[in-house]
C-alpha cells in the first residue's frame, strides 16, 4: 500500500483544483478523473513538484477514442510518485477537430517519444513539442490507425475476398 | 566380410557407413573412355545448386526453425548450404523467415538489391508469403508486394523438413534454369513489375 491514500491525493489536488478535477473514479484502486487542457500543464507541474506528493515519474501517455462522445478523444496520463508509491490517471478529452494539448516534455524528457507515439496513432497534436513527427508507423502513412474510423486489416490482403469462399 | 572379424564393431560401423554415403549424379551427357561431354548450363547449374550461400534474413519464430534447420539434427549443411553469408553481396539466396512490417519493407528490399545476380528468394512461412495472421495496417501483405519471390514454404511456423524441402525446390530451380536467368525476357519483365533495373 502507497503512504498516502487516494483521499489524501485527492483532498491535496483539489485544495489547489477545485473546479477543474471532473469524473472521479477509483477502478482497481487507482484514483482516475478529468480535466481540462488548459489547466493539464499546471495539475502536471503540481504533482511532480509538491515536496509531499513527488509524482517524479511519467509512466505513459496514450490516448482513447470513443467516436460516439461530444469529446471523442482523450489523452491519458498515468503518474507514479515512487517515494509514496502510489499511482494516478489523469485524462483530458477533446473535440474532434480540434486536438491540442500543451507538451509535457518541459517537465519529462520521457514524454517526448510518448506524445510522438500518441501523435502517430491518434493525431493528438502535443503544442510546444520539439520534434512532433511518426515515430512507429512508415513517414509516408496519412492516416491515424488506432482511430475507429480507418479499417484495421489491410486493403492490399488479397486471399481473404469474398469470392474465394463463394460469398 | 571375413576381414571384419578381426575388427572392433565401431569401425565396421564406421566402414559400412561410409560406403553409404550418396554423391550427386553426373548430369545427362555424353561419357567414353576418358571423356565427359555434357553442357555448360548443366554442370554449372549443378555447381550452383549444391553450394548456395543463404541470407537469413530471420524476424520471428520462422526464424527459430531456421536455426533448427542449420544446427546437426537436420543439418542444413548436407545440402551444400552450411555457409551463411550475412552480407547480401555474397549470398546467392535470400531466405525471408518471419513476419516483415511496412517499416521494415524498404530493408528488405535494399538487402535485396544489394545481392549480385543470380540471386532467388525463399519466402518461408505464412507471414513472409501472405502476411499470414497479420492482416493489420502496419505489416506487409507478403513480401512478394516489393521483391519477387522464387519458393513460398507454407506453415506458421514451417517444420525444419518444409525448409528443407523448400530448399530443395530452389534447387530444382537453379539446376533447370538457363545459365544467365537475368538475360531472359520475361526475368526482366519480371523485374521491371518491380521498379527493379
Amino acid at each position: 500500500m502507497g503512504k498516502i491514500t487516494n483521499e489524501e491525493l485527492l483532498g491535496s489536488i483539489k485544495a489547489q483544483f477545485e473546479a477543474d478535477v471532473t469524473n472521479v473514479t477509483e477502478p482497481s484502486g487507482l484514483l482516475t478523473f478529468e480535466t481540462s487542457r488548459e489547466k493539464i500543464t499546471d495539475l502536471l507541474t503540481f504533482l511532480r513538484n509538491d515536496p509531499t506528493l513527488q509524482f517524479i515519474y511519467l509512466t505513459d501517455i496514450t490516448a482513447i477514442h470513443y467516436p460516439e462522445l461530444e469529446k471523442p478523444i482523450g489523452v491519458i496520463y498515468h503518474l507514479h510518485s515512487l517515494v509514496n508509491n502510489v499511482r494516478v490517471r489523469i485524462k483530458v478529452f477533446m473535440a474532434d477537430g480540434d486536438l491540442h494539448i500543451p507538451t509535457a516534455t518541459p517537465l519529462w524528457n520521457g514524454a517526448n517519444w510518448m506524445e510522438r507515439e500518441t501523435y502517430d496513432f491518434f493525431g493528438v497534436i502535443f503544442d510546444g513539442h520539439p520534434d512532433l513527427r511518426r515515430i512507429l508507423n512508415v513517414d509516408d502513412m496519412t492516416v491515424f490507425p488506432m482511430r475507429k474510423e480507418y479499417p484495421l486489416e489491410d486493403p492490399n490482403r488479397v486471399d481473404k475476398r469474398d469470392y474465394f469462399f463463394g460469398r | 566380410m571375413d576381414v571384419f572379424r578381426e575388427l572392433p564393431e565401431t569401425y565396421i560401423l564406421f566402414v559400412k557407413t561410409m560406403s553409404d554415403i550418396k554423391i550427386v549424379d553426373a548430369p545427362p551427357g555424353v561419357e567414353g573412355a576418358g571423356f565427359f561431354a555434357t553442357s555448360v548450363d548443366k554442370v554449372i547449374g549443378m555447381a550452383r545448386s549444391y553450394s548456395l550461400w543463404p541470407l537469413p534474413f530471420a524476424t520471428s519464430c520462422c526464424g527459430i526453425e531456421f536455426m533448427a534447420t542449420m544446427s546437426p539434427h537436420y543439418d542444413l549443411a548436407r545440402f551444400g548450404a552450411e555457409r551463411l553469408s550475412f552480407s547480401p553481396r555474397q549470398a546467392d539466396l535470400l531466405m525471408v523467415m518471419g513476419t516483415i512490417s511496412k517499416k521494415m519493407g524498404p530493408v528488405l528490399r535494399q538487402v535485396y538489391l544489394q545481392m549480385a545476380e543470380p540471386r532467388w528468394v525463399l519466402a518461408m512461412g505464412a507471414c513472409a508469403s501472405s502476411g499470414g495472421i497479420f492482416d493489420t495496417y502496419s505489416v506487409l501483405q507478403g513480401i512478394d508486394e516489393i521483391i519477387p519471390v522464387d519458393v513460398y514454404i507454407p506453415g506458421c511456423p514451417p517444420r525444419p523438413e518444409a525448409v528443407i524441402d523448400g530448399f530443395m525446390q530452389i534447387q530444382k530451380l537453379v539446376q533447370t534454369e538457363s545459365l544467365r536467368r537475368r538475360d531472359t525476357p520475361e526475368y526482366q519483365k519480371l523485374m521491371a513489375s518491380y521498379g527493379i533495373k
